[in-house]
């Protein structure tokens, strides 16, 4: 391997500190899939937008594997992107520390919420 | 890289390890803004996240959950009138579609290093805001029932 950084570095090798920047910008595309998937489904119907269709569309077994994927995919996103602006913006460690547990447990909260509404439907 | 070492006459402040009181005093060229505006809008998506969950809930739930999702924009919910419920919706659109092209930019800028320079940057950024601010009047009318 002749060079190995910048561009060019592996990045399905070991970690050298990306492996957080690289999940995030993995867990955006997802994401993003996902709007273009849900908007199409409601530009692309028939017949009024209400409750009927709405719920059809995660109702569907493949919808509600991707929504799942998609609920972990932002729990990850955000916990990088908050803990990047905490990081940056407040100094103190005890403070900063007290941040990171409080993005956790609400990231973690909500997550859970959103897996109970999708797997009782 | 920049002419302020050789020039002192044109030397203007750096800013290194950014601290929370710096963002009053640095330059916010419309790159800056663009950047500035993808962190608002990623804490912004991050502590109304519940509500968000929320709306997921009684809108996909049951019938009867989406008539309480319906009237909290309708008639109001918690003590407060609908259009407010509405502007914090208009708040998210704004959010999601700020973050997502703006995402989209940077997902450009770490695929494309060769064509990344200061011009470049500033072009993006104006597309970027105008097309977010173009799409949450548009979206903002439609949910305010303008059309």
């Amino acid at each position: 391997m002749s060079v190995n950084y910048g561009s060019h570095r592996t990045v399905v090798g070991a970690h050298y500190g990306m492996r957080d920047w690289l999940s995030q910008r993995v867990t955006a595309v997802i994401m993003g899939l996902f709007t273009l998937v849900v908007l199409a489904q409601v530009i692309f119907s028939k017949g009024p937008v209400g409750y009927e269709l709405w719920s059809g569309i995660f109702a569907a077994q493949w919808m509600k594997t991707l929504t799942f994927v998609v609920i972990v995919s932002l729990l990850w996103h955000a916990w990088v992107g908050m803990r990047n602006v905490f990081m940056d913006y407040v100094k103190p460690y005890a403070v900063r520390f007290v941040f990171h547990v409080f993005a956790i447990v609400w990231l973690t909260g909500c997550a859970g919420w959103a897996v109970q509404v999708l797997w009782r439907l | 890289m920049s002419d302020t070492a050789t020039n002192p006459a044109k030397a203007r402040p750096e800013f290194r390890n950014i601290e929370f009181a710096n963002l009053r005093t640095l330059r916010w060229p419309l790159a800056s803004i663009a950047s500035g505006m993808h962190r608002v809008s990623g804490a912004i998506m991050f502590f109304l996240m519940p509500f968000v969950i929320w709306m997921f809930d009684t809108s996909i739930s049951s019938e009867i959950s989406f008539g309480k999702f319906s009237a909290a924009f309708d008639v109001g919910m918690l003590g407060l009138p609908g259009f407010i419920w509405k502007l914090v919706a208009l708040g998210l659109i704004w959010a999601y579609l700020h973050h997502f092209i703006a995402g989209i930019r940077h997902l450009w800028m770490d695929t494309h290093h060769a064509q990344v320079s200061k011009e470049f940057g500033h072009q993006t950024a104006v597309v970027v805001i105008s097309l977010t601010l173009g799409l949450t009047v548009i979206l903002g009318a439609k949910l305010f029932g303008l059309y």
